[in-house]
């Protein structure tokens, strides 16, 4: 240990700060800032869009003018000005590519400092990607294997062109543009995203997955993804997300619409990482999501999700349970720090009979961050027979941050058994002593036990992101122990 | 056109505030009503409850009344301080606190004219008149209510029972009580309100100072007609080493809002909410309970349970607050909703807010029917399953009535509710 000076010390912070934080340059094309029907007309006409699409977009935007933004959320920040944000950024065109040789050298060494090289992926992992970087989809692989099978994978703004009918037939009905100010906001001007269609039953012989980056500065973030798994079909979707370091508000608003007909099952799961902003609170993305899915008849949803980054998270994932005997679940993971707030959870609609759902949500707060559990179960009056149960708990790490949970529990059926607990405390002095007893060092300890304690829902997700998650949770909580 | 309807609805108090209060709290309510609103679904706190019920009715305004014999109103076979309060107005005749030792009690109208330090002090410092519309039309439109100072060190003999009734139809009326219980002391106190005819809005609200070390034992029982509404707020303080234990005990009514606010303002607290909630008809059941833990070293527990019948609804939403200061705070939360039939609802938010780590919190929420297969159990052990799914509910609600420490409360409940589901 005496080698090891404060100056060293001082710099391995430094440096560690977050991992991920780096802009690459690479040349960029905008729309101009601020947002009005032009800018709109201008995104879709850029992306040669059929009109159905832009009258749609408009419509979003007139409903978008007359709403609020939502402020009942357990977080505190400062508003977003809507007129100083770039709604188009694309990285300029380049030819069609073939093979990765073509990819830019400069992207593909951004993938390598993420840990996702694209080679690596297709040769190991049996992941086909289709990367997301600043709104337009780069290169998707993998895809030849898929078409073989009838799943259509790929870029939202290839679907609307070559499955204009799918895109058209499905979009918007899980998450209209009225549902929220931010959905509203992202059907007005979402500039990409991904759009995944498993045909009638067939099952997805590989995890699916996108990474998203933000990557050009003062650029928000407007995905739309969309998932159909036709009746008896099968896929596990994978979404995770790394962003440079920059010093002003970002604004991620996605919209993720799941569609699961008669017997179909989605798992979705989502590591997100997300620049944080720094140790004063400065910086940091706002990530304001809508996530919803369908289950028909004997359909299954499943979200499972990792959340570490982010300034400001405002996200539930949510499962509309019409169809009889389907289930819904949620598995979450939020860890927050310094001057995080997370205000995530999920809803979970039981319309249908037999219908049965689960909530898995673990909850670490650490620094001066804020995170909250907020969660609706509602069992419909024609829910015979539904099932609930919830587990919240929380971890909290020191006195200067706080956990909360604010459950909401709606039922309208005699014959439905809703269940939730919630349980909040510190980590226990008496393990970590345990575990200092044992060699293992304060820091190590509340690793080990943080890992222990989110194992029910890390376990849940596909092998590469259980790695990669443990991962983020040893990083998010670097330097919290005190 | 709003603002007419709540002109049209605080008119419907004004003639009754025959008494002069200057109080600020009195100052700070009116200025408040100028911008409070009738609450509606789209505020959080209200969101499972409509008050149109209350606010669109008219209200008479008969102060007279001819209720002579309140001894069915009394409970059975207990000694007790009697405070008999019909309309909303203190009936000397039919009240007894002539012998009360160590306690200070009178009408909080004369306490105003005699106790007017007390009063300065305490009057208004915790109620929630400055945010809460039908708070703020309590401490400006007060009829009458208890004042209630127990000194210090002395245990009072026998409980102070406070019976609010009302005979008259469409009467509305505003009761406020003032309790403040020195160093020390101990008291038990319980307030019923029942219906002897007619239908009535009661909008109570109920301050009460449990000073260090003081215990403090309540509890509450509703039991109107069906076509009376209550609002009743209670906002407690608690200081150092002080116990406070409410016992809230909803039999009927048709609207009834219960609002408790506990301040935990000293080490070394503890804190019992019990609550128990039976509706049926079209009865609407709303509890709301905040907890603040501010000072480290305290305990709370909170367990509601409620039946729903026919097509009734129950909302209980608790909320505990653990602010960053208030270290080693062990709160305990839990609601238990038994539905009947499939018209009922319930609607449960139990609500965690934490500021400090070193604490015990946890909460839970169940919503269910009755185990049919232990009502299969107990009939093939030769009970009828009507007895049986009496027994159920009994044993349901007895997780409440066993907190009742005065055995003939408890016994006429326990009889009450046999009777309610024979």
């Amino acid at each position: 240990m005496g080698k090891y000076t404060e100056e060293q010390l001082e710099k391995e912070l430094e440096t560690q700060e977050y991992k991920y934080g780096f802009v690459t340059d690479i040349e960029t094309e905008k729309a101009p800032i601020g947002l009005s029907e032009d800018i709109i007309r201008l995104i879709s006409s850029k992306k040669n869009e059929p009109n159905w699409l832009l009258e749609y977009r408009l419509k979003a935007y007139n409903a978008w003018l007359t709403m609020k933004e939502p402020e009942w959320a357990h977080v505190n920040y400062p508003k977003v000005n809507f007129q100083d944000i770039y709604y188009y950024a694309a990285p300029k065109p380049k030819k069609q590519l073939s093979s990765l040789d073509e990819v830019d050298s400069e992207l593909l060494e951004m993938y390598d400092k993420l840990g996702i090289s694209i080679d690596e992926q297709k040769k190991l992992s049996n992941v086909a990607v289709d990367i997301v970087m600043d709104s337009v989809s780069v290169k998707t692989t993998f895809q030849d294997t898929l078409a073989k099978l009838g799943i259509i994978f790929g870029s939202f703004s290839d679907a609307v062109q070559n499955h204009p009918e799918l895109v058209k037939k499905y979009m918007g009905t899980i998450v209209p543009y009225t549902d929220n100010y931010y959905a509203a906001l992202n059907a007005a001007v979402f500039t990409d995203g991904s759009f995944c269609y498993i045909p009638k039953g067939v099952k997805c012989p590989m995890e699916l997955s996108t990474y998203f980056r933000i990557n050009e500065a003062q650029t928000g973030q407007f995905e739309r993804t969309l998932v159909v798994a036709d009746q008896g079909s099968y896929v596990s979707y994978l979404e995770g997300c790394t962003a440079p370091m920059r010093d002003e508000n970002q604004l991620h608003a996605a919209v993720v619409e799941l569609i699961a007909l008669d017997d179909a099952e989605i798992k979705y799961s989502t590591v997100q990482n997300w620049y944080p902003g720094d140790k004063e609170g400065k910086g940091g993305i706002y990530n304001f999501v809508t996530k919803r899915g369908l289950c028909e008849k004997n359909a299954k949803i499943s979200w499972t999700q990792v959340e570490t980054g982010s300034a400001v998270t405002w996200k539930y994932p949510s499962c509309i349970l019409k169809g009889d005997n389907s289930v819904g679940e949620f598995y979450s993971v939020a860890v927050t720090n310094n001057f995080q707030q997370a205000d995530t959870g999920t809803k979970m609609l039981h319309l249908g009979k037999n219908t049965k759902s689960t909530i898995i949500s673990k909850g670490v707060s650490a620094g001066g961050s804020q995170n909250s559990y907020r969660g609706l179960v509602k069992i419909n009056k024609n829910a015979t027979n539904a099932r609930n149960f919830s587990q919240c708990d929380s971890l909290l790490m020191g006195n200067k941050c706080g956990a909360h949970t604010f459950p909401y529990i709606e039922v309208d059926n005699k014959s439905a058994k809703v269940e939730h607990e919630a349980t909040t405390s510190k980590i226990g002095e008496d393990q970590i002593f345990y575990c200092n007893q044992r060699g293992i060092d304060t820091e190590s300890a509340i690793k080990l036990i943080v890992n222990g304690y989110a194992k029910d829902v890390l376990n849940k997700l596909p092998m590469e992101f259980a790695v990669e998650a443990q991962k983020l949770l040893a990083i998010s909580l670097e330097g919290s122990v005190g | 056109m709003l603002e007419d309807k709540k002109q049209t609805f605080l008119a419907n108090f004004v003639a009754k505030t025959a008494d002069k209060d200057s109080s600020l709290a009195k100052q700070e309510a009116l200025k408040a009503l100028e911008n409070l609103e009738f609450p509606t679904t789209r505020e959080e706190y209200w969101k499972y409850t409509r008050v149109g019920k209350i606010t669109n009715a008219n209200y008479s305004q008969s102060p007279s009344f001819n209720v002579s014999d309140i001894s069915r109103y009394l409970v059975e076979g207990l000694e007790a301080y009697i405070v008999v309060f019909v309309n909303g107005f203190f009936s000397e005749e039919l009240s007894d606190i002539s012998k009360a030792k160590g306690i200070t009690i009178c009408p909080i109208a004369k306490a105003r004219k005699e106790y007017v330090d007390q009063f300065e002090q305490y009057f208004g410092g915790l109620s929630k008149h400055e945010s809460q519309f039908f708070s703020a039309v309590n401490t400006v439109y007060n009829t009458n209510g208890v004042y209630l100072n127990i000194q210090k060190n002395s245990l009072v003999d026998k409980p102070i029972h406070m019976i609010n009734l009302t005979d008259a139809e469409n009467a509305a009326y505003n009761p406020r009580n003032l309790f403040v219980v020195e160093e020390n002391a101990e008291v038990t106190i319980i307030n019923s309100y029942e219906t002897v005819s007619g239908s009535s809005f009661t909008n109570s609200t109920t301050e009460i100072y449990v000073k260090e070390g003081a215990n403090v034992d309540s509890y509450i029982l509703q039991n109107q007609s069906e076509t009376s509404n209550q609002v009743n707020e209670i906002d407690v303080v608690q200081k150092a080493n002080s116990t406070y234990t409410a016992n809230t005990v909803t039999l009927n009514g048709g609207l009834v809002r219960n609002n408790y606010n506990i301040e935990v303002k000293g080490q070394g607290c503890e804190t019992n909410l019990y609550g128990l909630y039976l509706t049926s008809g079209n009865q609407h059941i709303d509890n709301h309970t905040i907890v603040d833990h501010i000072e480290p070293n305290c305990e709370s527990n909170e367990v509601y349970i409620g039946v729903m019948d026919d097509a009734s609804t129950a909302v209980f939403n608790g909320k505990v607050f653990v602010r960053s200061e208030a270290q080693k705070t062990n709160a305990y939360q839990q609601n238990k909703n038994m539905l009947l039939t499939d018209n009922a609802s319930a609607y449960s938010k139990p609500e965690l807010e934490i500021y400090a780590d070193d604490v015990k919190c946890s909460h839970g929420s169940t919503t269910g029917q009755v185990d049919e297969e232990a009502i299969f159990y107990l009939q093939t052990r030769g009970v009828s399953e009507v007895s049986a799914r009496k027994m159920m509910i009994r044993a349901f609600a007895n997780e409440i009535l066993d907190n009742i420490k005065i055995d003939a409360l408890r016994d006429i409940l326990e009889s009450k509710i046999d009777e309610r589901f024979s």
